[in-house]
């Protein structure tokens, strides 16, 4: 292998990279863009959900109820009505998730101490959003039924025994559990998935379609120069990338940074080449842009999103499901990424999915290369 | 006209059906993508693996322990004898969740006083976290008042007959269950139909453009206007068979149901998929080159995912974005994917979405063909 050689091939790319300004333009926006997006847009702290009232009573006692999902901060009590059919309208259109209904028999009901059930009718087509609202109307519910069960207790002279438990959290690595610092770490592994498979495998088809490939081999330079020469310019690209991502993370989004720079380095390098490695296999495989972009999407873009533990976390997978999670290169840069960031995780600790990540490497560099000698021949 | 029409049409549709690879990449890979995602989105917390130091050995700390193994949410792996350990599990990610009870826990519930429970929290997933603390609190507070309530019934026995007792009667409308999959099986459907059609016509007129043989179409006698609708009704096609086959696999094997009008959807997703169509040929219109033109979908199709509310709620993002999130066809396809699906709703409650799709649609292919007259000049 001659050192000339590969960086001539490397210096022919980079000019067709810079020739192309708008596709680099592009590659650069990529991680403001998408930082942005997923950084204000993924807010998974519900709050606001929409609350219609039906109070078929209308006793101080039953506003009362009603004025503590107004002052909840979960709720946004948006409307009062009088009758079902406005409240079965304002679920199916979507302009209320929750409707509270109160008895017409609420205070009396709560003064001779028979059971009083306050209706909660919810928008179960979001499931998540369901459940949590459901989750946060029994805390209201049930903080107005203390209250008034100790008035009750009080005026009938009970023993005031009243134990309370009170769990005291403490929450470690993302210590006031805010979304950005779960999601902004994870999206240097959306970034690079998308220009290390895509771009790349677009370029090498590129080559393939015009038939400027086989001139390329019919110089002197032999295939694995090809190969890494031709991959340079992409992993200083992707690195630079995970470079932008990293300080919009720490200055922009001041998410901590509690690792040190070199693991992340050392993490970044190894799944940018994994996932290189994996652009030019497809692309060696179809010779083709269009199906190589369609092979590139399927392998890797939404899986990246969906099964890499981005914003779903793996272990809540169905059994079914994870084994797939295992073939997605994100997957370990995802940990790698999250632990550095949070947990300030040295290589030590991140031994796992550092090798992981090395065989993926060395398993797509290997297949690469095989098919690349396989069309020569 | 019609005839010139005819001809660019079957060019079209030999050129996306040409060979074995064409077909198989329309069909399977929405189709495999779909029962995979359908599986991996969810928000459901399960399992969330535990452990438990308890440094009281009561009765009462044994039952409050207890309530968590026999909760599916949490699932005890761990008993500790002493607070060093707590570290090491935690920074392995061997545990999310260490319960530690202190000595005297038991003595100060007996005298009616606060007693406290220690929770510590992995909170890297501030979303599991988040859910994980509000299920702690549930099986707290259950615990206080069964705690309470046994408590007063052995003092005072009368009295608790007339305490008076609230409770809430959850009704979730449209999914009895909760069932986290049908918000996500009919997202998955209009998000995977988005990545295919915007990549698809992303390389339309730029492939003929690269290779060359747009200049040959443009000395034939077809105008830009028939251009652009040879181009998008074979790929609108192609779209409705991918709704279809999806949502057919995703009623009987996801058993989510479908409660609306197939015509309804078939018209919401027309509109749609004409909007989508439009971008997709605006941004092979403006592109030089097929990278470029990927690029350019993957800067859309991210953002346009992300703020579509597929799986994070708009009612949670900054008010600039929701706003945005208004030029998002997908987000208003969502809305009528997920109300026929699982509401059941018809054009009655719909027509919003579909205005606003119409309108998306008739601007971007509007944009297109403007664009298009540009590029033939």
């Amino acid at each position: 292998m001659s050192l000339r050689r590969l960086l001539a091939v490397s210096r022919k790319e980079v000019f067709q990279v810079l020739r192309d300004f708008r596709s680099l333009l592009i590659v650069l926006l990529m991680p403001l863009m998408l930082m942005t997006v997923l950084g204000y847009g993924i807010n998974l702290d519900t709050r606001h959900i929409r609350v219609f009232a039906f109070d078929r009573e209308g006793s101080p006692a039953s506003q009362d109820l009603l004025k503590r999902f107004e002052s909840s901060e979960y709720f946004d009590l948006v409307a009062t009505v009088t009758d079902y059919r406005a409240l079965a309208a304002a679920l199916d259109d979507g302009r209320c998730q929750l409707a509270i209904v109160i008895p017409h028999d609420f205070s009396a009901r709560l003064h001779d101490g028979r059971p009083v059930n306050v209706q909660a009718l919810v928008d179960g087509s979001d499931a998540n959003t369901a459940e949590l609202a459901i989750g946060y109307a029994q805390g209201v519910l049930g903080a107005y039924g203390a209250t008034v069960q100790a008035d009750y207790l009080r005026k009938s002279n009970a023993p005031t025994v009243n134990p309370v438990l009170s769990v005291e959290v403490r929450t470690w690595f993302n210590e006031d559990l805010e979304s950005k610092n779960f999601i902004v770490p994870g999206v240097a592994a959306i970034v690079m998935a998308v220009i290390g498979v895509l771009l790349t495998s677009l370029t090498i088809a590129r080559e393939w379609e015009r038939g400027t490939m086989e001139q390329l081999i019919s110089t002197p330079v032999t295939a694995l120069e090809i190969v890494i020469g031709k991959l340079l310019p992409y992993f200083a690209l992707g690195m630079l990338d995970t470079a932008v991502c990293a300080a919009i993370a720490v200055w922009w989004f001041e998410v901590p940074f509690r690792g040190s720079l070199a693991t992340l380095a050392v993490g970044s390098g190894i799944y940018l080449t994994a996932i290189l490695g994996l652009g030019f296999w497809i692309s060696v495989v179809t010779k083709n842009q269009l199906a190589a972009s369609q092979i590139g999407l399927v392998a890797t873009f939404l899986p990246s999103f969906l099964l890499s533990g981005f914003t779903f976390p793996i272990e809540q997978m169905p059994l079914g499901v994870q084994p797939f999670t295992y073939v997605i290169a994100a997957r370990y840069y995802i940990v790698i990424l999250k632990s550095v960031f949070l947990r300030g995780s040295g290589l030590g600790a991140l031994a796992g999915p550092l090798i992981a990540l090395v065989a993926y490497a060395l398993i797509m560099v290997f297949l690469a290369k095989r098919s690349f000698h396989k069309s020569l021949a | 006209m019609i005839e010139r029409l005819r001809q660019i049409l079957v060019k079209e549709f030999i050129h996306l059906f040409r060979d074995k690879h064409a077909r198989f990449s329309l069909i399977v890979p929405p189709l495999l993508q779909m029962l995979i995602f359908g599986y991996a989105a969810t928000y459901e917390v399960n399992r969330v693996s535990t452990a438990v130091l308890d440094f009281d050995h009561s009765p009462e700390s044994r039952e409050f322990l207890e309530r968590f193994s026999a909760s599916s949410r949490f699932q005890v792996r761990y008993i500790l004898q002493n607070e060093s350990q707590i570290t090491s599990l935690l920074d392995h990610r061997r545990v999310v969740l260490v319960l530690q009870i202190q000595p005297g826990f038991a003595e100060l519930l007996r005298k009616g006083r606060t007693a406290p429970v220690q929770a510590v929290l992995d909170g890297t997933d501030s979303n599991t976290a988040l859910i994980a603390v509000g299920y702690i609190n549930q099986i707290a507070t259950r615990f206080a008042q069964d705690y309470q309530l046994q408590l007063a019934d052995r003092l005072r026995p009368a009295l608790m007959t007339f305490a008076p007792h609230i409770e809430l009667q959850e009704r979730p409308w449209y999914n009895a269950n909760l069932e986290g999959r049908w918000f996500f099986v009919p997202g998955v459907i209009g998000t995977v139909l988005l990545v295919t059609v915007i990549t698809l016509t992303a390389f339309a007129v730029v492939r003929e453009r690269e290779i060359g043989t747009l200049e040959q179409l443009m000395v034939t006698p077809i105008s830009p206007a028939e251009l652009i609708v040879g181009k998008t009704l074979p790929f609108l096609l192609v779209g409705l068979a991918t709704v279809i086959i999806t949502a057919i696999a995703g009623t009987l094997w996801f058993q989510v149901p479908f409660r609306g009008n197939v015509f309804v959807l078939l018209l919401g997703t027309t509109l749609f998929l004409s909007s989508a169509l439009g971008v997709g040929l605006l941004i092979s219109t403006i592109c030089w080159t097929q990278q470029q033109s990927f690029s350019l979908a993957f800067f859309y199709v991210t953002p346009a995912i992300m703020l579509s509310g597929f799986g994070y709620p708009i009612t949670s993002m900054p008010h600039a974005l929701q706003l945005i999130t208004y030029l998002d066809p997908l987000r208003f396809y969502l809305f009528v994917l997920r109300g026929t699906f699982i509401k059941g709703v018809g054009l009655g409650v719909l027509w919003p979405q579909m205005l606003a799709m119409t309108l998306l649609g008739a601007g971007a292919l509007t944009l297109a063909t403007l664009r298009f007259h540009k590029t033939l000049d």
